[in-house]
């Protein structure tokens, strides 16, 4: 007996609608992020994650005001990123109903501000989402990059997953840029060495184009839960179809 | 009117554990106090806690705490989480603090020895030892939702197991007080019934 492994569908949230780009240039409307929240509910998914990926800040009230709707609805845990800057960020998001909030590129900026988060709120509500990109020049090493993957950092992914678990990140959130939008399947490369290396879950991300992905990030991958958006958002999978086919594969889920 | 006050000290995801009894609630008014004079009135009381517990018990003013120690002692009272952890003797976290010592039993790190990441965060089993009006209408072995690094591992009030590397307490009773480590409000179905259960347990 053991902690159940994970489904969770990701929200990516624009002015308050669900939204979906292609190579991040055909963005589809995918609909109302509560009534798409509460689906997920109804279909049994084990946690939701909302990235909230409008461009200005002015619009931040909306994001609150999102979480808090979802929040009302939905009786499970929800992480919230995109934007975290500031203690008091976390402290807005956290008091409008999210569990969990994610911190991507103010966490490579500032690494000291995942530890004043973690000390202030503990690790069980500090997320790190670090965005992975293949090295060119060496094989199986992985640097980091912000802003979408256009930003290349130079920081090694297994040095900086490390780093920000002792400053008290309590989850990782692992996606792959390279494999982002491609349907291709995690980078389980990427995904193994990052959970091998550290005792902290591991959430996969980026890729998933089919359920036996969903399987192989975390038969292969070992990581603790798998993060899919678009198979999950048109409906082309259902939420039980995953955990059927995870249960079947021999993965400790949810009843 | 039965009044139930989710107990608001600054720590803790009140919005949702109120959004929870709201949505169960019959005839129930639920608020969201720190004034002694609310909670001195309440029927039930709801203790919270997220965080580190330090953090947790710093924030519960002198006031505050006589207030709780004395109010949880005559009325149906759940604890959850940190909340949980507060009532009983001591924890491991923060470099060792003393607890409110309501409950029998210590807080101690989860040994992530043996292959188990730490915190525990996720579904896992909850599994009987005792009967509880709490956990009417919900199975035995139900998933509920946790997330912690520290846990009580052996307690003379210990209702239910939950196992992650190794076995610890889930949850706790004793009289009026009802305890858990994990979190109802994001439990789903089971959860709510739990918050149900609550809002119809009578002492």
């Amino acid at each position: 007996m053991a902690v159940a492994k994970r489904i969770i569908p990701c929200l990516d949230v624009d002015k308050g609608r669900v939204v979906k780009g292609v190579n991040f240039l055909d963005i589809k409307d995918a609909g109302d992020p509560v009534e798409i929240a509460k689906r997920y509910d109804d279909e049994g998914a084990d946690e939701i994650c909302m990235l909230d990926i409008t461009a200005s800040h002015e619009t931040r009230d909306t994001t609150y005001k999102t979480v808090e709707s979802i929040a009302s609805q939905v009786f499970m845990p929800l992480t919230v990123g995109g934007g975290v800057r500031k203690i008091e960020d976390i402290k807005l998001l956290l008091r409008s109903g999210a569990d969990k909030v994610s911190i991507n590129t103010s966490a490579v900026e500032n690494p000291e501000f995942v530890k004043e988060a973690a000390d202030k709120f503990g690790s069980q509500c500090i997320v790190v989402a670090v965005d992975a990109k293949l090295r060119e020049s060496v094989e199986d090493s992985w640097e980091v990059v912000t802003y979408g993957g256009r930003k290349r950092t130079d920081i090694d992914v297994l040095e900086w997953t490390q780093k920000v678990k002792d400053f008290g990140a309590g989850e990782i959130l692992l996606t792959s840029m390279d494999r982002d939008g491609t349907k291709e399947g995690f980078d389980i490369a990427l995904v193994s060495a990052v959970s091998e290396s550290i005792n902290i879950p591991v959430i996969a991300s980026g890729g998933v184009g089919n359920l036996d992905h969903l399987v192989d990030g975390i038969k292969i991958g070992g990581a603790e839960a798998v993060l899919a958006a678009s198979i999950f958002h048109f409906s082309e999978y259902t939420i039980k179809q995953a955990r059927d086919a995870m249960k079947k594969a021999g993965i400790l889920v949810r009843d | 009117m039965t009044k139930v006050v989710v107990i608001d000290y600054g720590m803790g995801n009140l919005h949702s554990v109120s959004k929870a009894l709201e949505t169960v609630a019959s005839s129930e008014s639920i608020e969201i106090s720190s004034d002694s004079q609310v909670i001195k009135s309440a029927d039930r009381l709801v203790l919270p806690g997220v965080g580190a517990i330090k953090e947790c018990l710093d924030a519960l003013s002198v006031e505050l705490k006589e207030i709780v120690l004395e109010e949880i002692k005559k009325k149906p009272t759940l604890a959850i989480c940190v909340g949980m952890q507060m009532l009983l003797d001591s924890s491991e976290e923060n470099n060792g603090v003393k607890g409110l010592s309501i409950l029998e039993g210590k807080v101690e790190r989860i040994d992530d020895s043996n292959e188990v990441k730490v915190p525990h965060m996720g579904w896992n089993k909850v599994e009987y030892l005792k009967d509880h009006f709490l956990f009417k209408n919900i199975p035995n072995s139900s998933y509920f939702y946790f997330v912690h690094s520290y846990c009580c591992k052996a307690s003379r009030d210990e209702l239910t197991a939950t196992t992650h590397g190794e076995k610890f307490v889930s949850s706790l009773a004793k009289d009026n007080i009802f305890a858990v480590q994990f979190h109802p409000e994001k439990s789903q179905t089971v959860g709510l019934e739990l918050y149900k259960n609550f809002l119809s347990w009578s002492i």
